[in-house]
């Protein structure tokens, strides 16, 4: 199924959230993740199926003011 | 000490972690300043990039407290998901809540920033708002649940020191008990010393150390402005006056009667 991943279109296998997490190549990185502008903490991800055309975003730490 | 929703701090200086010429060079400030508590963001990550990931490792290495912002959401529903998003990667309750309304100056939309802040103390957040320096705000601020304010001096990154000082000290003066912390618009320690001689409770800088031609020294240079600005506080300065005062005694000088 095709998802959008951070505002870019990918294809994936689909199911759920921490699948598709794993599949994209975050495996054990420290990222936070919201499914159609909700979040979705990281204990739910296991059980959060994606759906097509779902965005997707991954947030990782990064330097801010 | 400072009192941070219950945290006791010794620097009275928070530091952005941005636009630094390098890693290293962020943690030689951080370490040259003394500040314990840094902000932090969050942005989009690839898979096998983990640019974040090294970032993240570092800060933890500093040991310092951080305070994650909201930098970049310009409405209230983006701001409540990354402060959720923000809690869970970096372990804390508190949240620099930015809510931008203008793109030029980087002005809060204060609407959207009340709407926000109710949200996130609701939710157990710990709501440091960036705003202005508006007083009707900041008591809307404070009924929302917000225990400490964060006026910004200026426009983010613009240097230009405390721009609305009549307005700032009103603020000061109408709520002596709350934390106020100046945030955005300081160019250099002096508009530090400035902010904390007038009873500010501290300052965040980001840009004026991150862009100075040596961050390290202009960081350690801030450290020692808010102390100065403090101790000046504490010290108990003396009125402005328009007419001169003699500092030297005049009695008993020669040649006088």
């Amino acid at each position: 199924m095709r998802i959008l991943v951070n505002g870019a279109w990918r294809e994936t296998t689909g199911g759920e959230l921490a699948a598709v997490l794993s599949e994209l190549g975050y495996g054990d990185a420290i990222v936070a993740t919201a499914i159609n502008g909700e979040f979705v903490a990281a204990t739910a991800r296991a059980h959060t199926p994606i759906a097509e055309g779902d965005r997707i975003e991954v947030l990782a730490p990064m330097q801010g003011g | 000490m400072l009192e941070l929703y219950g945290t006791s701090l010794r620097s009275r200086l928070l530091l952005g972690t941005a636009r630094y010429p390098s890693p290293s060079v962020l943690t030689e400030a951080v370490r040259a300043c003394g500040c314990e508590v840094v902000t932090v963001s969050l942005r989009r990550e690839a898979g096998a990039e983990r640019a974040g990931q090294g970032f993240w490792s570092i800060i933890r290495s500093l040991g310092v407290r951080v305070l994650p912002n909201t930098a970049g959401c310009h409405c209230v529903k983006e701001a409540v998901t990354t402060a959720h998003m923000a809690r869970e990667v970096f372990g804390t309750s508190w949240v620099k809540l930015e809510v931008i309304g203008e793109d030029d100056t980087l002005q809060p939309d204060v609407f959207g920033l009340v709407e926000a802040a109710t949200i996130l103390c609701r939710d157990g957040f710990e709501v440091f708002p960036y705003t202005t320096e508006d007083l009707v705000v900041a008591e809307r601020l404070l009924a929302a649940g917000c225990g400490v304010l964060m006026p910004w001096a200026a426009p983010i990154g613009s240097g230009r020191g405390l721009n609305n000082l009549f307005a700032l000290k009103t603020l000061r003066a109408h709520f002596p008990q709350v934390p106020i912390i100046i945030d955005a618009g300081l160019g250099v320690p002096s508009h530090a010393a400035q902010a904390l001689e007038l009873g500010f409770d501290a300052v965040l800088v980001n840009t004026a150390v991150a862009q100075a031609r040596d961050p390290v020294q202009m960081a350690a240079a801030f450290g020692r402005a808010v102390e100065a600005g403090y101790g000046a506080r504490l010290a108990g300065p003396i009125e402005p006056r328009d007419l001169a005062a003699p500092s030297t005694p005049v009695v008993g000088t020669a040649f006088r009667g």
